[in-house]
């Protein structure tokens, strides 16, 4: 007895996470902000104690919450900070 | 039995989709349940018979890739539709509805995956229009947006299958809409075009009268309006005003788009004195348009609204092009629907309804 496969009949391909970094000191840390309406209110906050711990960080972001990010986009933000901090706002 | 001979003799060849192998005792209803092949209700199992049988209802070869699904982004080929909508329950005549529903719903500026992915209620409502809908028995009339209408049900369901087994787009996963909706299972109904005056909503959309057509909309619902007592059009866009402005929350401005289900009774009232579809339209932009002093963030210890800074401001609740009318429901009841948009249609460019002609082949 069989039936057909109504998936795409791809494997994830699971992948270890990266090990977090031991200490954030002199990592940039990227500010993601993704394009919510009250996005910047949460990261202003978020930067301001990590610039009072002496921690640079960048902002970094998408146009609008309503398309994922381009790979291009990824890839220069990648290129730009250590480590990554996705501010949701709802 | 055709099919089942098919199957036997050319299913090895005509389709590609892998083999699922159960054990004779296991109910294949149950198999795809395991498999998290389904939206919760039991599907119909995709077998070799019943996949060639829909493939009848298109001309399209089965290899023949749609397009990417998203989540994940992964090709989907006409056979992995038509798998996914035996398991729906459609039937084969439904294919062009269906294909076509899915390559609106996969052009960019529908935006597919954040549709799928927003903590909001949305997902992808299917409105469909010209012969086809009754060639294939749509629903238009009587409980439009309620249950009974295999056309209506399973078109819509099937979609929404297909991002969930093609996509992966699981619900806690990919989906993280907060609370959902009802409608996420399947919302998928045809436009009333009995009256010859009034301009069917795909018309409008800039194909020819008497062309089938699909609309996809980003949106749920349906939220109920009620007006017994309004016998003027003008006393009755003012009343559909006052539950439109409602929408999300009193004070959201230009954050989302919506469809207005017109029931024939309500409509009666507009159609009697003239009204057009674009009149009505252009009418309920203009009533939902309001002093900005009543919307501010803050007014009367309530945070949600729009900035003090544009208090002095007339704020419309939608964009110019936010509301569609669509006619449809039963002839008694002075009830009409509204179908609230994503509210990422603050994004009024990057975010639009898709229409797409439904091919016969």
């Amino acid at each position: 007895m069989w039936m057909r496969d109504p998936t795409a009949e791809t494997s994830a391909v699971k992948r270890p996470r990266r090990a977090p970094p031991k200490s954030l000191e002199g990592l940039t840390v990227g500010l993601f902000d993704i394009g919510k309406t009250r996005t910047p209110e949460f990261l202003d906050r978020i930067e301001k104690r990590f610039n009072e711990k002496g921690l640079k960080t960048k902002r970094v972001g998408k146009p609008t919450n309503a398309k994922v990010a381009t790979v291009e986009n990824l890839q220069k933000i990648s290129s730009e900070v250590d480590v990554i901090l996705i501010g949701l706002s709802d | 039995m055709a099919e089942r001979l098919e199957a036997k003799h050319s299913g090895k060849t005509l389709l590609a989709a892998r083999k699922i192998e159960y054990p004779e005792t296991a109910d294949p209803a149950e198999v795809c349940y395991e498999r998290g092949w389904t939206d919760g209700l039991p599907v119909t199992p995709p077998t070799d018979e019943r996949v060639i049988a829909m493939l009848k209802g298109t001309k399209r070869r089965p290899h023949e890739i749609v397009g990417k699904i998203p989540p994940f982004l992964a090709d989907c080929t006409v056979e992995k539709v038509a798998i996914n909508a035996v398991m729906a329950g459609c039937k084969p005549e439904y294919m062009p509805v269906l294909l076509a529903a899915l390559e609106a719903a996969l052009e960019p500026v529908f935006t597919l995956h954040g549709v799928l992915a927003t903590t909001y209620f949305s997902g992808p409502i299917i409105i469909v229009n010209g012969p086809v809908a009754k060639r294939i028995g749509m629903n238009s009339g009587i409980n439009v947006l309620g249950q009974g209408n295999r056309a209506n049900a399973t078109i819509g369901r099937a979609l929404n299958l297909i991002v969930l087994n093609v996509g992966g787009g699981r619900p806690g996963e990919a989906d993280r809409s907060t609370l959902g909706a009802p409608s996420k299972y399947t919302l998928c109904f045809a436009e009333d075009e009995s009256d010859p005056e009034w301009e069917p909503l795909s018309v409008a959309r800039g194909f020819p009268r008497g062309t089938s057509a699909v609309t996809l909309f980003q949106g749920h619902g349906p939220e109920a309006f009620v007006d017994q007592k309004s016998r003027t059009p003008e006393g009755l866009t003012r009343s559909f005003a006052l539950s439109l402005n409602k929408m999300g929350h009193d004070r959201l401005t230009q954050s989302a788009r919506a469809i207005v289900v017109l029931s024939p009774e309500h409509y009666a009232i507009y159609r009697e004195s003239g009204w057009d579809r674009r009149r009505i339209e252009r009418a309920l932009y203009e009533a939902t348009i309001r002093p900005g002093s009543e919307l501010i963030a803050g007014k009367d210890g309530v945070g949600e609204g729009i900035p003090a800074s544009r208090a002095g401001e007339m704020v419309p609740k939608f964009h110019e092009d936010g509301l569609m009318v669509v006619r449809a429901g039963g002839k008694a009841g002075l009830f009409s629907a509204i179908l609230p948009g994503w509210l990422a249609g603050r994004n009024r460019l990057e975010l639009q309804p898709v229409s797409k002609q439904i091919r016969d082949n």
